[in-house]
């Protein structure tokens, strides 16, 4: 058995919307094309609708309207040829704790009528790449977050599928083990040419393993493009300045507002972030016109645009803010939807 | 159709595995019928020196009792194990998967199907040792193993559907609660249907549980009324199509919700 490389699109997605009881919009139109054999890369804040999205799209969950399309299949009306396409790593794990990880991935072949010794050259297989081989024997309950994880991508992957769903894949690992995981998703798209869809709300992430990515927000797309694309569209820098006490309110827009060449300011009360033409000549004249007011600086840096840039060049809000916002409103609504 | 028998005993497989990794679950499980027949055995002993009380000992009455009641309790709380399933992602790992929508709770069933036959046959032997006899011989017996895996079948296809639906484990527990033990005492699993009150006679024909205390009491009773065994062991097997068919319904409830 051997995988069928996909040409052309691996999932199209149209005018997609899915409302949940009680009228939460969690997808608001969203329309997307990703292309067969890359990584692409679903970023947004916490309650952006990316799991969402990933669930319609693995046939998990049903859309309220608009259509998915993953590997030539529609997701509602073709679901079994879907499932035999896709592998996925959801969000929470999906491992079975109770088995060992030989026995999960065994499982995992059965459910997809692979038996014998196929079966278990896979399993081997997949034991060794994934560096399982000397726990294979072992209760995976015991198993460590990493392990988990691999053991999770691992099972995803016994039947050889076309796409590969990661829904968050590395939420709640620490920092090495992250970087681990990286490698690994790498390996998968240069070796086995597997198109994978990866969700993340990390913005380091999606720049680092995305070919492409689409950032949503408040369920729709915001922007599509290369992390580099969507950087370049940017032009100019950003300056970063923390203030040594907090400023009183409105006191730094009254200090900014009225020089020119500012393009977009995001602040709290003591620390501001503003997109320039160029860094270099406009730190000085933001920092005489903070002095003025009577806000010491404490430190100041230039940079290059980043993806938060871009995402607050989009949203307005800056990332990590609105992360914490949606993941506030999130837990409130899944502790009423149980 | 093959497909459907072979992903319902992957399924079955795994269950299986999952039990056996927890000796705990299994030393209770077999315990407690014991518990049963030993403590309602002599608690109620005298009730068969009470003139117009047709069974020659109250442990010959009370075997098929404990049976169907440790039968309808482990099938119940098999909704327990797929709550966990649905908490950890492997419900959704599974659901994104070929398997057959029906194997996950035909695997279900046939996994508390073992469970069950293990602790009728523990019940079985150990009333036999206290005095307990079997008409019909191995066919009274049989009868009393199939009515325990049809109700038990049917409860746990319920308890299935509802932990999709309900996916919390407290409001799984409330509800099983409420309704399951109000049923073990709504029939005639302890006393006679003479010397129980009217409205409980009539309730009890309703009962599921109460078909299969019939059913299992006739069969190793001499005299079998063949008829009544048939009737109830039809209403035991429609309960479990009905039950299956509520589980399946359970899966797209759970797919919209999510």
């Amino acid at each position: 058995m051997s995988r069928e490389r996909l040409n052309g699109n691996a999932i199209e997605i149209e005018s997609l919307v899915k409302v949940y009881k009680g009228a939460v919009r969690a997808l608001d139109g969203i329309d997307l094309v990703i292309p067969a054999g890359s990584v692409f890369g679903l970023l947004g804040p916490n309650g952006a609708g990316k799991t969402t999205a990933v669930k319609i799209a693995t046939t998990l969950a049903l859309p309220t309207s608009g259509s998915v399309r993953v590997a030539g299949f529609d997701v509602v009306h073709q679901a079994a040829q879907v499932r035999n396409a896709i592998g996925v790593v959801g969000q929470n794990s999906g491992v079975d704790v109770n088995l060992n990880g030989r026995e999960n991935l065994r499982l995992q072949g059965l459910i997809r009528s692979i038996h014998g010794r196929e079966l278990k050259q896979r399993v081997n297989e997949l034991l060794e790449q994934f560096g399982l081989a000397d726990a294979a024997k072992r209760i995976t309950r015991n198993y460590s977050g990493g392990m988990q994880r691999r053991l999770d991508i691992a099972t995803a992957l016994v039947h050889r599928p076309q796409v590969l769903f990661l829904d968050e894949p590395t939420t709640g690992l620490d920092p090495e083990v992250r970087t681990e995981m990286w490698q690994e998703i790498e390996r998968l798209t240069h070796e086995e040419g597997l198109t994978i869809l990866l969700t993340t709300h990390y913005l380091e992430e999606a720049d680092q393993l995305a070919a492409k990515l689409a950032i949503l927000d408040n369920g729709k797309v915001v922007a599509t493009g290369s992390p580099e694309e969507l950087k370049a569209e940017l032009e100019g820098d950003t300056i970063h300045v923390e203030l040594r006490a907090d400023a009183e309110d409105g006191a730094i827009r009254a200090a900014l507002e009225p020089i020119k060449g500012i393009r977009q300011l995001d602040h709290d009360v003591k620390c501001l972030r503003a997109r320039v033409e160029h860094g270099a000549t406009a730190v000085p004249i933001v920092l005489q016109a903070l002095e003025a007011k009577g806000l010491a600086v404490d430190s100041v840096s230039v940079s290059r645009p980043s993806l938060d840039d871009v995402y607050m060049r989009y949203t307005g809000r800056e990332f990590a803010r609105a992360d914490e916002e949606g993941a506030r409103k999130q837990n409130p609504a899944q502790e009423e939807k149980r | 159709m093959r497909e459907l028998v072979g992903h319902s005993l992957t399924m079955t497989d795994r269950d299986i595995r999952r039990l056996v990794r927890q000796p705990w679950w299994i030393v209770v499980s077999l315990i407690q019928p014991v518990v049963w027949l030993l403590l309602f055995g002599p608690l109620f002993k005298n009730i068969a020196n009470i003139p117009g009380f047709k069974a020659p000992s109250y442990i010959q009455f009370l075997t098929p009792g404990v049976i169907v009641m440790t039968a309808f309790f482990s099938g119940g709380w098999n909704g327990m194990a797929t709550i966990d399933d649905v908490n950890r992602g492997v419900v959704d790992r599974l659901l994104v998967s070929p398997l057959h929508r029906s194997a996950f709770f035909v695997g279900h069933v046939l996994q508390t199907s073992v469970t069950i036959t293990i602790q009728a046959a523990i019940i079985i032997l150990l009333a036999y040792a206290m005095g307990a006899h079997y008409a019909n011989g191995a066919l009274g017996v049989l009868v009393l193993f199939v009515t325990a895996v049809l109700l038990g079948g049917a409860l746990n296809a319920f308890s299935n559907g509802l932990a999709l639906i309900f996916r919390r484990e407290e409001t799984l527990i409330a509800t099983l609660n409420v309704f399951m033990l109000p049923l073990t005492f709504l029939s005639t699993a302890f006393m006679q249907k003479n010397m129980i009150p009217h409205w409980i006679q009539v309730a009890a024909r309703y009962n599921p549980l109460n078909w299969a205390v019939v059913a299992s009491r006739e069969a190793i009773t001499p005299g079998t009324d063949w008829n009544s065994v048939g009737t109830h062991l039809g209403l035991l097997a429609l309960l479990l199509i009905v039950s299956m068919a509520f589980a399946m319904s359970t899966v797209r409830i759970y797919q919209r919700s999510i």
